[in-house]
């Protein structure tokens, strides 16, 4: 018997789309003059027309934002925790439509946005809300006061979670936001705003404004922000670092990484393979802190590589809708074609490729999950993010070895290390830069665990008591 | 079914050598993080399994059921009734359990009740569930039941022996009883809710796997917990390590715990997606289960005729 | 058409879950401060107190042991039960406020306060727990538990909001509680525990008796499975004292009535310290 998994769809009729969107603007949706598609990755179906926001539209956002400010900021944090609980809930209670409109709009698995994103993005609403009225035990002083306007522009990969992760910390402590989404996958926000109508938060507390990289700088350049909070490559964040220079305006950065995923020969084998498929597979590798590279100790390299393969003969890649699938769509065509290029380059150079064996669609973007063997520090694939389903492995002899090899990178988001020995945990930990570090797990999230990068992956963190930080100012005495 | 038993490996000699070098052996593979499989486990199981593949796996379920009484207070007529439903568990459907389970001293009967049925009975024994006796004692108990026409053995390890380090102890009584068994298959239970960890779990596993058992098994039902999703993950994978070191096949059986569709369903992904599809069968996969059968049978009417189902329309044996 | 003659209800216990008479079969009469009745309390016995405790102490395990975040839900779905309700809490501690105004004062800011212990559930580690730089190759670090089974006897006044102030800072942590309630108004508390029973709250967490405190604080002082004891409600200063002597057979953490502290001092008082080292190296 062969027991094939048939066809298990999660139906899409639960989310109603519009045949287009306005900006949520001062608490309603406003036209604005150009409209841009915004297609499913999957199938390249339309799904709806966004509009693009521009230069007077995002002014316009940001003076809602500064009148809001004022009672907001000067509201009880009791009550600033309530309409934060109360988006919390709603999230909860269209938790279904959330994480279907996510798959559709983004290509990833429903499983993986029904079972992660959006019970995350519910829990940070939750995790702040209780904050708003805790700020003088955030570790700051007492009373400690909000920066004023955050613009906030986040990428494509958690395009909910990653509103959460900013919104929600932004609002407890007091701020207002104008935020950008990512310009392939605005709708879950536009989905977000109709949830403050919901909740009747406060008009111009919280502003969408749809999108590409000219909305982008109109919000980041705005002379009426106090705060830009930015998620994305380490080249647009450059930019926007040396575009806030000279300015008063706060920075907080979440840039790219190149992660180096460290097997001991010691390790729980099993559970180190599901940790290295985890950490570049999820989300189609499309996650700043993904294990990219797997830095496997020499004398087990062939037992884990042996294991890995048959592992990812397992993985299902196909349908973001159907409830079996491990690895989704590509988010863009530009997208695949960067992956594409990387990959051919590491060809190239000398490494070696091999594909899990999977049929791919016929409409819309994929790549198969890849894997190059004997890559060397020197390779682009070593250095370079894919940002995809792609994985470079390098060995290593020692543990000073492997903390050496791990550092030698511009980047230093994250770091996964698998052994069974804690003495070992703790000082390679205390050895390694990087802003996060697993150990015997991966990729795990949490709203109050502080996320963030060192070196080029950029500066601030979210999440906890720390994530407060970035959107108050310091009491002065 | 045909059942065949394999000799067991002659080649890990050095490795059971002695206890110091059994234990060296054993405490050196590889451990298992308890988050990790939990997770794996749990992952598997929202594997959604519908449809077609739904109504394959509820057959094969059937299939792979141990059909079990094991109780003080089995009679005859119990004993009658359990053989009946195992041959006919729909009368509108011809799949059946592969085997009926008993008290050793009940083999006879049983045996009697399913004359001219393919059917075959396997009988607990060394001092089941406990495990409490002397070897000699666990050596009888185990012919007694082959004697009696016994197609298979389930026997219990030796927990004390286990947690106390003494691994030749358990491992040579393995072999014993392998030997008592003659041509009846061998599984070995565990107990695994009295081993606790899972890397007592993987070591048990490996232990029992080169003293000779045909079959892992997880539990005697009698103790909670029982069989787990992720305590049969970590069996599953020692039983691939063994395959890919070049041994043998050895089958695998969760037993207790198991009561609806939903979860036998999700033992089936587990099989799956860890050995691949030739585990597939009741020769290399059961599930130590008998509430479960009248779930399948529920679950199994509910596809064909779209309606739910209740206990009034499958039999109580 | 008849006028609708009210349904009224019978005030009891709340142990484990369950709404039980007293097992002495024991009420006593509350009347507002003018005398008009209100309803027989049930009169809570020492072995009531003592079923509240095993009640208490077998589910703490599972209520330490769940996530923070858990926690967090479970409370605040509380305080949605508690809004819910806000007539007939208002209706309740009405007789004893001094206006109207007051009375809705109270319970809003009861249900308020229950959200601000709600939103702790998750932070409590991070304010009080910390990594600490031992000199030496250590990874040091602290973390707050709970403690465990801790019995309070809540103020007199305000009957509501006093409750809430007494409970939710015990288990927000994670320990389970029984409480004794006002005795002259324990209306609140007898609906408290109706809201609690419709919250997803595992039964056990929070015991509520009704009763004097005179004759049942005593068992709990001298429990040997109890602690930790809160005696702000305890107006007697001789009695707070001999409850504080009786609680010092098993070293319980008490609380003295009169003692000023703000919420997170609250939390506090019920929790404990671990350190734990371990050495980092290849």
């Amino acid at each position: 018997m062969s027991f094939e998994y048939a066809p298990a769809p999660e139906s899409t009729s639960i989310v109603k789309l519009k045949p287009a969107y306005g900006l949520f603007i001062n608490g309603v949706f406003v036209d604005g003059e150009k409209t841009f598609s915004t297609i499913n990755p999957a199938t390249e179906a339309h799904l709806a027309d966004v509009t693009e926001a521009s230069a007077a539209d995002v002014d316009r956002a940001v003076r809602a934002a500064r009148v809001a400010f004022g009672s907001w900021s000067k509201m009880r944090g009791a009550d600033r925790a309530k309409y934060l609980y109360r988006i919390a809930r709603i999230i909860q209670e269209r938790s279904r439509e959330l994480a279907v409109l996510e798959s559709m709009n983004n290509g990833k698995p429903i499983r993986e946005s029904r079972d992660v994103d959006v019970p995350l993005v519910a829990a940070h609403f939750f995790h702040y809300a209780g904050w708003a009225d805790k700020l003088d035990y955030a570790g700051l002083g007492a009373n400690p006061q909000p920066l004023g306007v955050a613009g906030q522009i986040i990428p494509w990969n958690f395009p909910l979670m990653m509103l959460a992760w900013k919104i929600a910390p932004a609002l407890a402590a007091g701020n207002t936001v104008v935020l950008k989404p990512a310009e392939t996958t605005p709708l879950t926000a536009l989905l977000f705003a109709e949830i403050c109508q919901q909740a009747d938060l406060p008009a111009g507390v919280v502003n969408i404004v749809t999108g590409a990289g000219e909305t982008g700088r109109a919000l980041v350049n705005h002379p009426d922000i106090n705060k830009v909070a930015f998620t994305g490559s380490t080249e647009v964040g450059r930019y926007i670092a040396q575009a806030v220079a000279g300015t008063n305006k706060k920075v907080t950065l979440e840039l790219g990484g190149k992660a180096a995923n460290i097997v001991f020969d010691d390790a729980a084998i099993d559970q180190a393979i599901e940790g290295i498929v985890n950490g570049i597979f999820f989300n189609q590798g499309h996650v700043c802190c993904a294990g990219s590279r797997l830095l496997v100790q020499e004398s087990i390299a062939e037992t884990v590589l042996g294991l890995l393969y048959e592992r990812m003969k397992n993985l299902r890649i196909g349908d973001p809708m159907d409830k079996n699938t491990d690895v989704g769509a590509i988010n863009s065509a530009a997208q695949l074609s960067k992956i594409r290029e990387l990959s051919d380059a590491g060809e190239a150079e000398g490494a070696d490729r091999w594909s899990a064996p999977c049929t791919l669609p016929e409409k819309g973007f994929w790549f198969p999950p890849t894997v190059f063997t004997n890559v060397s520090q020197v390779h682009r694939i070593a250095r370079e993010e894919v940002f995809g389903p792609v994985l470079s492995v390098l060995t290593f002899r020692t543990p000073d070895e492997a903390v050496e090899k791990a550092n030698n990178s511009p980047y230093g988001l994250s770091a996964g290390i698998w052994t069974e020995k804690g003495s070992r945990i703790l000082e390679m930990s205390s050895r390694l830069r990087a802003g996060v570090i697993w150990a015997n797990t991966f990729n795990k999230f949490d709203a109050t665990s502080p996320f963030g990068g060192y070196k080029e992956s950029g500066y601030g963190r979210e999440g906890g008591r720390q994530g407060l930080e970035p959107y108050l100012k310091v009491a002065s005495k | 079914m045909g059942l065949t038993t394999q000799a067991p490996s002659s080649t890990f000699s050095d490795e059971t050598r002695t206890n110091a070098s059994l234990t060296k052996f054993l405490h050196g593979l590889p451990g298992v993080d308890q988050v990790g499989a939990d997770e794996r486990a749990a992952m598997l199981s929202t594997r959604s399994i519908k449809t077609s593949a739904k109504a394959e796996g509820i057959d094969l379920a059937i299939s792979m059921i141990d059909l079990t009484t094991l109780e003080g207070m089995d009679t005859a007529g119990k004993i009658k009734t359990l053989c009946a439903k195992a041959q006919r568990p729909d009368p509108f459907d011809p799949t059946t359990p592969s085997v009926a389970a008993v008290y050793g001293d009940k083999v006879a009967q049983a045996k009697s009740y399913l004359t001219g049925s393919s059917i075959q009975v396997a009988a607990v024994a060394t001092a089941f569930p406990s495990g409490r006796a002397s070897r000699a004692v666990k050596i009888l108990d185990t012919s007694d039941a082959v004697a009696q026409g016994a197609d298979e053995i389930d026997m219990v390890i030796d927990r004390g022996a286990f947690l106390e380090g003494r691994y030749m102890d358990v491992f040579e009584e393995i072999q014993a009883i392998k030997v008592a068994c003659k041509n009846a298959h061998l599984k070995v239970i565990f107990e695994t809710g009295e081993l606790r960890t899972y890397d007592n779990v993987r070591r048990a596993s490996w232990l029992a796997m080169i003293a000779g058992a045909d079959f892992i098994k997880t539990s005697t039902g009698k103790v909670a917990p029982a069989a787990t999703l992720p305590v049969t993950l970590v069996m599953l994978q020692a039983i691939r390590d063994f395959h890919n070191a070049g041994q043998r096949k050895i089958g695998m059986k969760p037993a207790g715990g198991i009561r609806t569709t939903k979860d036998a369903l999700r033992y089936l992904v587990l099989v799956k997606e860890t050995l691949g599809d030739a585990w597939l069968t009741p020769e290399l996969f059961r599930l130590g289960a008998s509430s479960v059968l009248n779930d399948l049978l529920m679950q199994r009417k509910k596809l064909q005729t779209g309606a739910y189902s209740g206990p009034d329309y499958v039999t109580v044996d | 058409m008849s006028e609708h003659i009210e349904v009224r209800r019978t005030a009891k216990l709340f142990i484990g879950g369950a709404f039980p008479r007293s097992e002495s079969g024991r009420t006593y009469e509350v009347t507002s401060p003018e005398g008009k009745f209100i309803a027989n309390a049930a009169q809570g016995s020492r072995k009531d107190a003592r079923d509240a405790v095993t009640a208490a102490r077998a589910i703490q395990p599972k209520w330490a042991g769940a996530t923070a975040y858990n926690r967090g839900q479970i409370l605040y779905r509380i305080a949605e039960m508690m809004e819910g309700r806000r007539a007939q809490f208002i209706d309740e501690v009405s007789p004893w406020a001094k206006s109207a105004k007051k009375a809705e004062a109270e319970v809003d800011e009861a249900i308020d306060r229950w959200i601000w212990f709600a939103g702790w559930s998750d932070k409590i580690a991070m304010v009080v727990g910390s990594s600490n730089p031992v000199a030496g190759p250590f990874f040091n670090f602290s973390v707050p538990e709970s403690t465990g089974v801790v019995a309070a006897i809540a103020p007199g006044r305000p009957s509501l909001l006093g409750l809430v102030d007494t409970i939710a800072p015990i288990i927000v942590s994670g320990n389970t509680t029984v409480v004794i309630a006002s005795q002259d108004a324990p209306m609140a508390a007898v609906t408290l525990g109706e809201v609690l029973a419709t919250s997803d709250l595992p039964g056990g967490v929070i015991n509520i008796l009704t009763g004097s405190y005179a004759e049942i604080a005593p068992w709990l002082a001298s429990h040997m499975d109890v602690n930790a004891i809160d005696l702000s409600g305890v107006d007697d200063k001789k009695i707070a004292a001999e409850l504080e002597k009786a609680s010092a057979e098993n070293l319980k953490r008490c609380l003295r009535p009169g003692t000023e502290l703000d919420g997170l001092a609250r939390i506090k008082n019920w929790l404990e310290l671990k350190t734990v080292w371990h050495p980092r190296g290849f």
